[in-house]
C-alpha cells in the first residue's frame, strides 16, 4: 500500500509543477488562472489521496480525504471570483485571445 | 425541520472524521456542537430538504464524481501538453454557454466541473437567462449551440438528474 501512496505523491508533484510552469509561461491573468484551477486542484490532490492511502483509516488519513473533497470544492470557486474580480477591474486579455463575448454582452 | 436533521447529520459525520477512532467522549461532544449548531443555523443549510431522501440522485452523483475525475485527469494532460510544448499552442478568449440547470446548487457545480475539468474556466454566471461565460484555453467554437455541446453537455444532463 504504500508503494500506491507514495507513486500518488509523485503524480501529484508532477502537476504541482506542471501548473507552476505554466504560472511562469502563460501570457495573461486568466489563461494563469486556468492553470491553477486545474493543476494545482489535482496535482494537491493527489498528494493528498496519497498520504491517506499511506496512513490508512486514520485520524491523519480522514483529514486528508477532507482536505482533498474541500479542495476540489473551493478551488474552482476561489478561480471563478479571481477571474470575475479581474474582469470586472478591467484587466485586459492577452494579444493571442480570438473572441470575448462577455464583453460584447456588457456594452448592449 | 428537515434542513435541520441534514445540517446535523453532516456536521456530526465531519466531526467523527476528524477524530477518527470514536471514543464516547468525542462522541457525546459531537452531538452537543452538531445540535447547538443545526438548531440555530440549519434552516438556511438547504431549500429543498425533500430531495435528499432521493435514492436514484446518489447514484447519478456518483457518476457525477466518477465522470468529473476521467475528464479531469484528461484535461490536465491536455493542459499538461500544451505547457511542455514550446510553441504555446493557446488560442484563448472568452465564449459564452447556455444551460438549461436553474438551481443555485447545480449552477455552482456545473460551473465548477467545468473550471475543473475541460478547457474552460468558468468567469460569469446570468442566472436569469441561464448563460455562462466561460474562458477558453482553446475556443474551438464560438457559436452558442456548439460551444455548450463541447464545453457542458456531459455534466449538464448528469447534474440535471441529480439536482433538479
Amino acid at each position: 500500500m504504500p508503494e500506491i501512496g507514495r507513486l500518488l505523491i509523485i503524480i501529484g508533484l508532477f502537476f504541482n509543477f506542471i501548473a507552476i510552469l505554466s504560472l511562469l509561461r502563460m501570457p495573461d491573468v486568466y489563461t494563469r488562472l486556468q492553470a491553477a484551477a486545474r493543476s494545482v486542484t489535482l496535482g494537491t490532490g493527489s498528494i493528498m489521496l496519497g498520504v491517506f492511502v499511506c496512513q490508512g483509516f486514520s485520524a491523519t488519513g480522514f483529514k486528508a480525504l477532507f482536505v482533498t473533497a474541500f479542495l476540489i470544492l473551493i478551488c474552482p470557486v476561489c478561480v471563478h471570483a479571481l477571474a470575475k474580480g479581474a474582469y470586472k477591474s478591467k484587466v485586459k486579455l492577452a494579444d493571442e485571445s480570438v473572441c470575448d463575448q462577455y464583453q460584447e454582452d456588457l456594452n448592449i | 425541520m428537515k434542513s435541520k436533521i441534514v445540517l446535523f447529520v453532516v456536521c456530526l459525520i465531519i466531526w467523527l472524521g476528524l477524530n477518527w477512532p470514536i471514543n464516547p467522549q468525542w462522541l457525546a461532544a459531537g452531538v452537543l456542537v452538531s445540535g447547538f449548531v443545526a438548531m440555530i443555523t440549519g434552516d438556511m443549510f438547504m431549500r429543498r430538504p425533500h430531495i435528499v431522501v432521493h435514492i436514484k440522485r446518489y447514484f447519478w452523483l456518483l457518476v457525477y464524481f466518477l465522470v468529473l475525475l476521467i475528464e479531469g485527469i484528461r484535461a490536465n494532460i491536455d493542459l499538461a501538453y500544451r505547457v511542455l510544448h514550446p510553441d504555446l499552442p493557446i488560442n484563448p478568449g472568452i465564449v459564452k454557454i447556455k444551460t438549461k440547470i436553474k438551481t443555485a446548487v447545480g449552477l455552482t457545480l456545473l460551473a465548477n466541473s467545468i473550471t475543473f475539468s475541460t478547457g474552460a474556466c468558468a468567469v460569469d454566471i446570468d442566472q436569469n437567462k441561464g448563460y455562462i461565460y466561460v474562458h477558453c484555453l482553446d475556443v474551438e467554437s464560438q457559436n452558442i449551440k456548439a460551444a455548450t455541446e463541447l464545453i457542458a453537455a456531459r455534466f449538464e444532463t448528469i447534474l440535471q438528474k441529480a439536482f433538479e
